[in-house]
């Protein structure tokens, strides 16, 4: 079993401090979700904890299984078991996803015989288009196209953590079932952890979380289970955050 | 300006003439060559053999070209009617679709030359051919070479051409390509430049008749102390004309590369469409790109757009694969790889274009800063 564990994380933009004190701890296997209003710092929190450029950490520390991800690059921290499934995928003109998934496998020492297999058996499993499979990564993909392109490469690489952030923006309610059931899946198959930052509950109708975590202005003020979800669909973040 | 003994007549011209800005022309000395012929080779297959020849007359030349162009299209013009003529000529029969390319090797193996090879396309009504032209020379070689292509294709004719240098790294190029649409037919002209000290490409789409269409595409890649420069041209005369330009260019350590792109529509030409996009990756501090795009519209009616780019890497695309554990030169090499991906992939898939992707990868040194 893994842990990765987030002890009191302060971190911003240069200039503005936005996450005030982050602690979490998550199991594999284990689904927590954390809810927040916009402006909170949930994506800071992904982007930070990945490595993202533009990032700038205070104090505090981001480990698993006792690494310290905070001191490697975002490459490293990758091979370390970590993978981020970003709100808005990045286009990268030209490159193809085979390309990718690739070179992600031999830098981490993967067989590669097989990965044509592995693709085709994948992307049909979350019903995504062996067609757009050839296209250039993200580009003139559709909202629900990008994000099953994203669950394919996770599904793929099997991380031990994944961090969803707003998988379900822009989603029509096909795509947002298909990517939800696969994530959901590899927390029973390969004993992922997850980590699914969401503005809404509806994502967590598909995705069972063992614990949900309101996020609000860069601290966590409250957890629970998932009955906490509910009471936000009724009582709205102004309820909770008080 | 006093013009030159070798061609009396012609003056070079200066980089204060905005044509010229930017490019090395002051750097010139015409004086250390003398004329000279390169060598040839034609790979034409038995569908396409007869339609090549070699040492056509001076009267053939200029069947696109009715307007001189610059200094090095005169010197061209010398060479064609003079010892040192060097015409090749691709001449199709009309209505017929050639599936053969033809393959020209032109390579210069003497230092110290001006060579002035002329190739002259000539496609009949309705008739379809592939032309590649290859120019190489070794690295020690320190030659100029001021290559013309002249391309007419007629009533719905479609001519590819293809521009591949990989010239040496002391020789230069100055280029001229010129092609001329009548009704309906396509002009595809395509240049791949990795070569040369400094190389530079005047290219001119000529839409002459209603209907015509062009494409202008290249990739070109320089690194170490060479330059590339690109001087296009998209002009439409005719109605519902359409041309559709895309270069993209990598500079890498000191080198440089120059675009500037003028699209120009002409009174008689509404109805016409003309894209132009310009994309260039600096992938070293010390590199330098600079693009400059233009347009001229004499009527209304008409489709017209152009981007322009230059820069670095993207940090996102770079983060982007990065986080899926690809360390950071392999990332980079993906990114660029895949930014030539789309020129390379609107090359016509023929023998000698599928090592290109191979010989851009190797020019590529990952991580350089």
């Amino acid at each position: 079993m893994s842990t990765l564990i987030i002890e009191n994380l302060v971190a911003g933009i240069p200039g503005k401090q936005i996450l005030n004190g982050i602690n979490l701890t998550l199991n594999s296997g284990e689904v927590h979700a954390i809810m927040g209003p916009n402006g909170a710092g949930k994506s800071t929190l992904s982007g930070v904890v990945m490595g993202k450029p533009g990032y700038v950490v205070h104090s505090g520390s981001v480990t698993l299984d006792g690494v310290d991800l905070l001191a490697l690059p975002a490459w490293q921290r990758a091979q370390a078991g970590l993978h981020l499934i970003l709100q808005y995928p990045t286009e990268v003109p030209g490159v193809h996803l085979d390309d990718v998934i690739r070179e992600a496998y031999v830098s981490r020492g993967r067989d590669t015989s097989t990965l044509d297999a592995e693709i085709v058996a994948e992307a049909a499993r979350i019903h995504f288009d062996m067609a757009l499979v050839e296209r250039s990564m993200n580009v003139d993909l559709s909202g629900g196209e990008k994000k099953r392109n994203e669950t394919l490469q996770l599904a793929l690489l099997k991380p031990k953590f994944a961090i969803l952030d707003e998988l379900d923006s822009g989603l029509d309610i096909d795509a947002l079932r298909d990517c939800a059931r696969r994530v959901e899946a590899a927390t029973q198959e390969d004993n992922l952890g997850v980590l699914v930052i969401t503005h809404y509950a509806r994502l967590l109708e598909e995705l069972r979380p063992d614990v949900v975590h309101i996020l609000a202005a860069g601290k966590i003020v409250k957890s629970g289970g998932p009955e906490l979800a509910d009471e936000l669909e009724t009582t709205g973040y102004a309820g909770l955050t008080q | 300006m006093s013009s030159i003994a070798l061609y009396p007549g012609v003056v070079l011209p200066t980089a204060e003439e905005e044509i010229w800005r930017y490019s090395r022309i002051e750097e010139l000395s015409l004086d250390s060559y003398v004329a000279g012929l390169l060598e040839n080779q034609i790979d034409a297959p038995a569908d396409v053999a007869g339609i090549v020849t070699q040492g056509a007359a001076v009267g053939e030349c200029g069947v696109a070209m009715p307007i001189p162009v610059d200094a090095f299209a005169e010197i061209n013009a010398i060479h064609c009617s003079g010892a040192h003529a060097d015409i090749i000529t691709v001449k199709t029969e009309r209505g017929k679709s050639y599936a053969s390319p033809v393959v020209i090797t032109r390579t210069l193996s003497v230092s110290g030359l001006l060579a002035a090879p002329r190739l002259i396309i000539d496609a009949a009504e309705n008739s379809e051919v592939t032309v590649v032209e290859h120019f190489l020379s070794a690295d020690d070689i320190s030659s100029l070479i001021a290559p013309v292509v002249e391309i007419r294709a007629a009533q719905s004719a479609r001519v590819t051409y293809i521009a591949i240098n990989e010239l040496g790294n002391k020789t230069w190029k100055i280029a001229h390509q010129q092609s001329l649409g009548e009704r309906d037919s396509t002009t595809r002209l395509f240049t791949v430049a990795l070569g040369g000290d400094y190389a530079r490409v005047r290219t001119e789409a000529r839409l002459v008749g209603i209907g015509a269409t062009t494409q202008q595409v290249a990739l070109y890649f320089a690194d170490k102390t060479q330059m590339h420069d690109f001087r296009t041209l998209q002009t439409h005369i005719a109605p519902r004309t359409s041309s559709d330009l895309l270069f993209k260019g990598a500079v890498q350590d000191t080198a440089k590369s120059v675009y500037t792109g003028l699209i120009r529509i002409e009174h008689e030409a509404h109805g016409s469409q003309a894209y132009q996009t310009n994309r260039n990756l600096t992938l070293s501090h010390g590199a330098w790109a600079e693009s400059v795009p233009n347009l001229e519209i004499e009527t209304n009616d008409v489709k017209c757009s152009h981007a322009s780019t230059v820069g670095p890497i993207d940090d996102e695309q770079r983060f982007y694969l990065e986080s899926r554990g690809i360390h950071p030169d392999i990332a980079e090499r993906l990114v660029v790889l895949g930014f030539f991906n789309e020129v390379l992939e609107r090359l016509p898939q023929i023998d000698v274009v599928s090592g290109l992707r191979a010989k851009v990868a190797a020019k590529l040194h990952a991580g350089a800063k």
